[in-house]
């Protein structure tokens, strides 16, 4: 497994691919149903409304009676698939989804886009940097952050079929994608795109092609980097991580989320017990964002490339 | 169907487990529970195509019932055991540590009847909504009932959803609204007033029923058949049902005061004395 054998020849948007999941899903299950509060299109959720009119719901402005009315629906043995904002699909909502969806353990799929700072020019009240924290410290809910527009789409078909409430988070802009389109997503189960002996680079989301790129600089400084994909962050998939950080010894952990309560605390919380060993977070230090282009943003609050490069000098040095 | 001597008989029982739950725990709601007796009883003893056993998640071709208002759990589990959810004996775990009764209902522990954990208030209706969607989507016949107080409308999604309902025209649905006229720190209208209630729910586009007499069993047998009578008709229905808050024990009438306070042992014997034991038998 050679990080420069991982190459991408376009881009697409994460929220397409998960568009195309939905609809894919529907066509193999009648029992899937749509809910949106006011964003259809954002969410790429027309097709699947065009399909399926009868089985898709438009509840206005309105997430937490959407998050109640699909506790009620999976009831009656349906599948909803909520979409809105990721900022609107957690923090606003968290209550409904403890009570409603978490606690009576309801098969809803609560499927978050615009996430994170890649959101750009909406500004800091729309980039929800904490939902990932909120979301795992849920008891029996599933979290789910894929890197590209065909790991999106494979994670929507996969989270159909498992049974039980799953927060899928996925984002705006167009992203490179470079995973296999035909494989298979495995919730729970941790991708290893590299093998590396120096360092290990755990990312999710948007912030694994940034990692990938990374990592190619710095196998041309002689650093042997392994670079795991952690779509599935609850589940967290203990034994991939173990398996890479017992060769390793070093670790640096990407995610366009808080420092605070994301992937890179489930996974300290992980090693802290098991494996010391350091660490090195890249994510955004306790502050808001704010408006602006994505990859602009991204470097301003310490996600970009360049951080990556960074925490992995840092995290070297202290391994000495 | 049950006949109606029986259902008496069931409601004087049912508030004598209400107050012995609440005193056996020292903790609950007995206020609202006392005044949704009759509601309880009549639904479950003469509304509601249900069935305790086995009992099903998804409740095909049955009506489906929830609580919005889960703290008056009390009379909810008395109304469940007495119909055969769960055994009689139960009810002395309420409130206790490694009980399926909890303070709050919940699907949690696999109490059967129970459908979604309700308590933070608000949610209920929403849940209702779309489980009356869904039983449309089935092309089942049946009806989707939901309880709330009215105290409860303070929150703001009761009314996202009442919107919802009427929008979507979901006709299978029956809401009771418990109009007592108080809520934790005192009446509703010094609290936060709800103003005109019926023109409220009309403006949202819903068939409004009023109930004077919640707390008498005939009266609330009466009105939600009627209820189902109206449904089918392109509009959800609800039924604003005034209930006096600790209705049957003198001591708790009319007062806000009982709403989540449990009584010592000579209050609950004062009470007992007030709702005799009818051969239907203490849990």
């Amino acid at each position: 497994m050679n990080i420069n054998d991982i190459i991408s020849t376009e881009t697409k948007a994460t929220r397409d691919g998960f568009g195309q999941g939905l609809l894919e899903a529907g066509h193999a299950n009648p029992n899937i149903v749509g809910l949106t509060a006011d964003l259809i299109e954002s969410l790429q959720m027309q097709h699947f409304k065009a399909a399926y009119p009868e089985r898709f719901f438009e509840l206005g402005i309105a997430e937490a009676n959407m998050m109640g009315i699909a506790a009620g629906l999976s009831i009656s043995g349906k599948i909803p698939f909520t979409g809105t904002f990721a900022n609107f699909s957690t923090g606003r909502v968290y209550d409904q989804i403890r009570q409603s969806i978490a606690y009576s353990h309801k098969n809803v799929k609560i499927c978050a886009s615009h996430a994170g700072l890649t959101l750009g020019e909406d500004g800091a009240t729309h980039q929800i940097l904490e939902d990932i924290g909120m979301m795992r410290m849920l008891p029996g809910m599933v979290v789910i952050n894929p890197c590209d527009y065909n790991q999106t789409k494979a994670a929507t078909l996969a989270i159909a079929e498992y049974y039980g409430p799953v927060y899928l988070r996925f984002g705006r802009p167009a992203w490179p994608v470079f995973t296999d389109p035909t494989k298979k997503f495995k919730i729970g189960k941790a991708l290893q795109l590299s093998s590396g002996k120096d360092v290990s680079i755990f990312a999710t989301g948007h912030l694994v092609w940034t990692c990938i790129e990374a990592a190619k600089e710095l196998t041309a400084q002689g650093i042997s980097c392994e670079v795991i994909n952690i779509h599935t962050i609850k589940p967290l998939d203990e034994e991939a991580i173990l398996d890479s950080v017992s060769k390793t010894r070093a670790v640096v952990v990407a995610e366009e989320h808080q420092r605070n309560g994301g992937l890179g605390d489930a996974i300290a919380n992980l090693l802290v017990q098991k494996m010391p060993v350091p660490m090195e977070y890249v994510g955004v230090k306790d502050s808001f964002g704010e408006s602006g282009k994505p990859l602009d943003l991204l470097e301003k609050y310490g996600l970009g490339k360049k951080d990556v490069l960074w925490a992995v000098k840092d995290v070297l040095d202290r391994k000495g | 169907m049950a006949d109606f001597s029986k259902l008496t008989e069931l409601a004087v029982q049912v508030r004598r487990d209400i107050l012995r739950m609440v005193f056996n725990a020292q903790s609950g709601h007995p206020g609202g529970s006392l005044g949704c007796v009759e509601f309880f009883v009549a639904l479950y003893g003469n509304v509601l195509k249900h069935s305790p056993k086995p009992f099903k998640m998804e409740g095909k071709n049955q009506d489906l019932f929830f609580l919005s208002n889960g703290h008056i759990s009390p009379v909810w589990y008395s109304v469940l055991a007495r119909t055969g959810y769960f055994p009689m004996e139960e009810m002395s775990t309420f409130r206790k540590i490694n009980s399926r009764l909890q303070g709050h209902p919940t699907t949690h522990e696999g109490l059967p009847g129970i459908r979604i954990s309700s308590g933070s208030l608000g949610q209920g209706i929403s849940v209702a909504v779309g489980a009356a969607l869904g039983k449309r989507l089935d092309g089942d016949k049946r009806w989707v009932f939901c309880l709330t107080g009215d105290g409860e409308l303070d929150e703001g999604q009761n009314w996202e959803a009442i919107m919802s309902a009427a929008h979507h025209k979901v006709d299978n649905l029956i809401v009771t609204v418990d109009w007592n006229g108080q809520q934790i720190d005192g009446p509703t209208d010094q609290v936060m007033s709800l103003n005109s209630l019926p023109a409220k729910w009309k403006a949202f586009g819903w068939d409004v029923l009023i109930l004077e007499e919640g707390n008498d069993l005939a009266s609330v047998i009466a009105m939600l058949r009627k209820a189902k009578r109206r449904t089918g008709k392109g509009k959800p229905v609800v039924i604003l049902m005034k209930t006096q808050m600790g209705y049957g024990i003198d001591y708790m009438v009319g007062t806000h005061k009982w709403h989540g306070k449990s009584p010592n042992q000579e209050q609950l014997d004062l009470g007992m004395a007030q709702v005799v034991l009818t051969k239907l038998g203490d849990f």
